[in-house]
């Protein structure tokens, strides 16, 4: 088992440590209340990279947008180093599944935006290039999105996020939408700069490979309102190999989890 | 690109035997319009400027003529034009047939090309005063009423508390022809220069209003949710967000209201202001100027198609981030 002890053993993070308690959140729909989330706790540490697995529409979207701060939770708590988190911050840093390029803006002034909005981009200009060149974008910095790929857009939105040197990134399905060779690609990509910067990591996905690969711990939702059915812990080092007896093991338990235990 | 093989040819004999055809045809037909209007009879009277007509065809001919032996840079650019320049003549040699030649038009009110030809030569000074009034006049209008449009647009699209209080008014307001107001206006205004103005900036600020609100409305809310995570106050998420995103609906409001401004600004000229060119096209009518008549309404064309032109300039410049947007 590798857990918070292990986590702890690796190289000193500058990651933000995460505490959910207790938390239910709902929509309004019409007149209805629509529950989404049912009594979520969970806990990161500082530097830890934790997987939300679950089903489509199960509310694990919400639960990012409730921690960047997007949205407030009808009743529990989310602390952000021990402080409750009460409006966005840039500290912690949603990637959507769409890269929500600005269209209007060159790759290299979309990278600019979290820096231009805190009126550090006098100062701290060199820090655009840094970021285009950690995801392999330096050619196109002055290429408009329309003229990027699928793939080559969800990097520049990667350096949108990591120019700002977040705490915490939350990566909403961040490959959803990615063919499945560049998505093998952006997967060794995000390992590589998690392992760079250390921040802290909360991925929502629905692709069970991706969970155990990219992750130190996946927590299994349930059906909405979502709740967790278990966690696992992946306990294997970088770079993880997808044939790893160990993790076709744990794939196949999500998948019991999930109720698809028979359709591997 | 070529896209056939045809075409693909075609460039091939351009670049081995550069001589351009139809700049010489148009040239030719240039010719021939020029030595109609001299040499054949005329219907009813001799129109003076005839000669200046057929010098000035001449002229153009010969220029043609040069361009398409020796081609240039300028030649190139001017070739996608050619068959233009084969039809104008003609279609100039039919408004000589129908007028002077041939008078199957009735006289007095449909003049012949030389006619306008010695409008220009003869008042091109009244005509220009009236071209800078109608554009001094226009400009105040549309500027104060893109201006204020914008504002009302963006203060809507973003603030339920200021789209409480505005949004009726634009309902009211808004539809009713401009021109409408005008008698009211004359009326309250101190000066009928500033009823027009004013007028002119209604016509212009309500598309302008109208899709810069939509523009403002429609812009996708993921873009406020990037903003927001990485540290965008509401001053960055409307400047920098809800601006940007809804520019290429305010270009569609300025184009309208632009438009909408045209017929205010000719109303209002020939019903209260004493100049500008809706002015002299009412002057000239009262004098059976049917020439002038006709001159003016070309430098009105000329000044509407290129304020739309100017326009869309600057829309293509502003928005060169978009793509397939329609070429003027």
């Amino acid at each position: 088992m590798v857990s918070a002890a292990a986590v702890a053993n690796r190289a000193p993070s500058n990651g933000l440590g995460l505490e959910v308690k207790n938390l239910s959140h709902a929509f309004e729909l019409g007149g209805t209340s629509l529950p989404v989330l049912n009594r979520i706790d969970l806990t990161l540490q500082p530097g830890e990279s934790v997987a939300l697995l679950g089903p489509s529409g199960c509310g694990k979207s919400t639960l990012l947008r409730l921690v960047a701060g997007l949205e407030t939770p009808l009743t529990g708590e989310i602390l952000a180093d021990g402080q409750p988190i009460r409006a966005p911050d840039p500290s912690r840093i949603l990637v959507f599944q769409d890269p929500t390029l600005y269209p209007w803006r060159t790759v290299r002034d979309n990278v600019a935006l979290g820096l231009q909005a805190r009126g550090l981009l006098g100062s701290q200009r060199e820090r655009i290039d840094e970021a285009l060149a950690k995801v392999g974008l330096t050619d196109f910095r002055d290429a408009y999105p329309r003229q990027l790929s699928g793939g080559m857009a969800q990097r520049a939105a990667l350096a949108r996020a990591l120019v700002n040197e977040p705490r915490l990134l939350l990566l909403d399905e961040p490959l959803g939408k990615l063919d499945s060779l560049t998505r093998i690609a952006m997967q060794s990509e995000l390992i590589r700069l998690w392992q760079q910067q250390r921040y802290t990591s909360l991925l929502v996905t629905h692709d069970v490979e991706e969970a155990l690969l990219l992750c130190d711990r996946v927590l299994v939702f349930g059906n909405r309102p979502a709740r967790i059915l278990a966690a696992l812990e992946v306990g294997r080092d970088y770079p993880r190999h997808r044939n790893d007896p160990h993790l076709v093991e744990l794939r196949q338990r999500a998948l019991e989890l999930l109720g698809l235990g028979s359709s591997w | 690109m070529p896209t056939s093989s045809a075409e693909l040819s075609r460039q091939g004999t351009w670049r081995s035997f550069p001589f351009w055809g139809t700049g010489f045809v148009a040239a030719l037909c240039w010719v021939a319009f020029a030595l109609y209007s001299t040499e054949a009879p005329n219907a009813t009277r001799d129109w003076p400027y005839t000669q200046e007509l057929a010098n000035l065809s001449l002229g153009f001919a010969a220029l043609l003529a040069v361009i398409a032996l020796l081609p240039g840079r300028f030649a190139r650019k001017l070739r996608p034009a050619g068959k233009w320049l084969v039809v104008l003549p003609i279609l100039l040699g039919l408004w000589q047939l129908a007028t002077a030649k041939q008078a199957l038009l009735p006289v007095p009110f449909f003049a012949p090309p030389q006619a306008l030809l010695e409008v220009y030569a003869e008042d091109w000074a009244r005509l220009a005063e009236s071209l800078l009034h109608s554009l001094w006049l226009l400009l105040n209008g549309v500027l104060l009423g893109a201006v204020f449009g914008f504002v009302a647009g963006i203060s809507i699209g973003w603030s339920q508390r200021i789209g409480y209080w505005v949004h009726p008014v634009l309902r009211i307001l808004g539809p009713v022809p401009s021109t409408a107001l005008l008698p009211i206006c004359f009326f309250i205004f101190p000066s009928s220069w500033g009823a027009s103005v004013f007028l002119i900036a209604l016509a212009t600020w309500f598309p302008v209003t109208v899709l810069t609100w939509s523009g403002v409305a429609s812009v996708d809310r993921a873009y406020y949710d990037v903003a927001r995570t990485l540290g965008a106050s509401q001053r960055f998420l409307i400047f920098r967000v809800a601006i940007p995103a809804a520019l290429p609906h305010v270009f569609v409001g300025l184009f309208m209201g632009l438009g909408a401004s045209f017929s205010v600004l000719v109303v209002a000229e020939m019903m209260g202001v004493k100049a500008g060119l809706g002015w002299y096209l009412q002057w000239a009518q009262g004098w059976a100027a049917y020439a002038n008549m006709y001159a003016a309404l070309l430098v009105m064309a000329l000044l509407c198609s290129g304020l739309i032109t100017l326009l869309f300039l600057v829309r293509d410049r502003v928005l060169s981030w978009q793509q397939g947007a329609v070429k003027w």
